[in-house]
């Protein structure tokens, strides 16, 4: 039956889009605004985007140290 | 609707064997394809078995073959033709695209507007990790913030200390390319595959003198290539990618398959699980253009996104779960909102024309750090869609990005054999 499978892909196919079609949706303006609200009150905490001092960062250059 | 039973469970063949499935689900209408490849040649010839039986002849040893039980096919509805089919698919998809513009209000970057712009940043390279003797394909911190594991064409996984430089474990693989590589959660193992069809748990070790590569061990099982490999909340699960268009769901202990997704017309390339505060889904996206958010225990395809026009090579997620980032060949980024279903952002200029391999996002989400073809990494204003910085200093494409758990520092492999470890 070469045409089967074709027709149960295709019902399949069908299938997903009726499925995606009946999802809830909210608006983007919505969406945008949460976005961004997560965005700003996570910004101080985000050390590559406010870059945070030498002192805690692991990652600082090497001081090299001297015999006193 | 009926459920697919038996959809991805394997069976060893000797020379003659006989699905048997219980009566209950073999009534007379079952469509079942079978497919796989045979262990000896590795040609994969789908057979379909006629309408009523399900019996089939396997002439080589140790075939083995993932029988998908399809949908109780009644038949043909009345007046179902396979053109209605297309015309109804055709019709589904137009609702969508209005479903989804109805919502379209205003644009992310308009929201985005009264935002203050980012500072100028002043990233760095500050460490560079020499070691690997071929391309670096893939990378993976560990959740102490100071571990990461590497893979490289050269089937050598190496797992470093980044603030000094130390290589802890080597791993020698039996193939090349080794594309995929993971960091198990508790720091204890690492997950890598690659060519060889596999995707391997390696437990690592506190002696030194242990040979790790002995207690390797097979978890996952594809009939292509594994792009990608994640853990989940724990050691004990392992979700993979691969180019047989699949993506598996595996126990680690016993090397069960738990769940598979199929749904991608084409090789997967990427795959990226939802931060856990979410939820049990994860997204994928591949050769088919297409990026996929599946529902982890059903292993539906909950929302589907065909914006790009070429390969997607990377997918990851929002820091929020709301929302995730693709990069593709098509030389663009792109974010989608996945309460709106939709895009809402892409990040492209003019002068990139190189495909982009890997995005991922810093902390608060605000900056979106994607590599490409062209041996740079653009630093993007997710909010406002613009592009903030470009990091120089790798010698070839970068294969991959990644922000350590803790956001200080942005990790990122590149074809010129070295990783580099940057900060601000």
């Amino acid at each position: 039956m070469p045409g089967a499978a074709n027709i149960v892909a295709m019902k399949k196919i069908v299938q997903q889009l009726r499925f995606e079609a009946g999802i809830n949706r909210v608006k983007v303006s919505q969406a945008a605004a949460d976005l961004q609200q997560f965005c700003m009150q996570n910004a101080q905490q985000d050390p590559l985007l406010t870059g945070m001092s030498s002192s805690n960062n692991p990652f600082r250059p090497q001081k090299v140290c001297s015999f006193l | 609707m009926s459920q697919d039973p038996l959809e991805g469970c394997r069976i060893s063949a000797g020379k003659k064997s006989a699905v048997s499935l219980g009566k209950a689900l073999h009534p007379p209408n079952l469509l079942v394809v079978v497919e796989g490849t045979c262990g000896a040649c590795v040609a994969a010839s789908p057979v379909s078995a006629p309408e009523g039986s399900c019996s089939y002849n396997v002439a080589h040893h140790h075939l083995c073959v993932c029988v998908r039980v399809c949908m109780a096919w009644q038949g043909l509805q009345k007046g179902e033709t396979l053109a209605s089919l297309k015309q109804e698919s055709e019709n589904l998809r137009r609702k969508l695209e209005e479903e989804r513009g109805k919502l379209t209000d205003v644009e992310l970057h308009q929201v985005a507007e009264k935002v203050e712009t980012v500072a100028a940043l002043s990233i760095k390279t500050r460490r560079v990790l020499k070691g690997h003797g071929n391309k670096v394909l893939s990378m993976d911190w560990c959740k102490d913030k100071r571990r990461l594991v590497s893979s490289s064409q050269d089937g050598k996984v190496i797992v470093w200390d980044a603030f000094t430089l130390n290589k802890e474990h080597g791993i020698t693989l039996p193939c090349t390319w080794v594309m995929a590589c993971a960091y198990a959660p508790s720091g204890c193992a690492v997950a890598c595959g690659g060519l060889d069809n596999k995707c391997s748990v390696v437990p690592l070790s506190l002696d030194r003198n242990e040979n790790v590569t002995a207690k390797k061990k097979s978890v996952a099982m594809h009939t292509n290539y594994v792009s990608g490999c994640s853990f989940t909340n724990s050691d004990m699960q392992l979700l993979t990618s691969s180019g047989d268009g699949t993506c598996a769901l595996w126990d680690v202990e016993s090397g069960q398959l738990l769940q598979s997704f199929h749904g991608h017309t084409a090789d997967v390339l990427s795959l990226d699980l939802a931060p856990s505060e979410t939820g049990n889904t994860f997204v994928s996206g591949g050769c088919d253009m297409k990026a996929n958010v599946w529902d982890m225990r059903s292993g539906q395809n909950i929302q589907s996104f065909d914006n790009h026009q070429s390969d997607i090579n990377c997918v990851k997620y929002y820091p929020s779960g709301d929302a995730f980032a693709s990069a593709s060949d098509d030389a663009t980024c792109r974010f989608y909102d996945l309460r709106a279903d939709r895009e809402v952002a892409v990040y492209q200029k003019d002068s990139i024309i190189f495909g982009a391999s890997s995005v991922d996002f810093s902390l608060s989400g605000r900056l979106l750090f994607a590599g490409y073809n062209d041996y740079t990494i653009n630093v993007w204003d997710v909010l406002k869609g613009t592009r903030v910085s470009v990091l120089f200093g790798h010698e070839n494409r970068v294969s991959r990005v990644r922000v350590s758990p803790d956001g200080t520092a942005l990790c990122s492999a590149s074809w010129d054999n070295t990783l580099r470890v940057s900060r601000t």
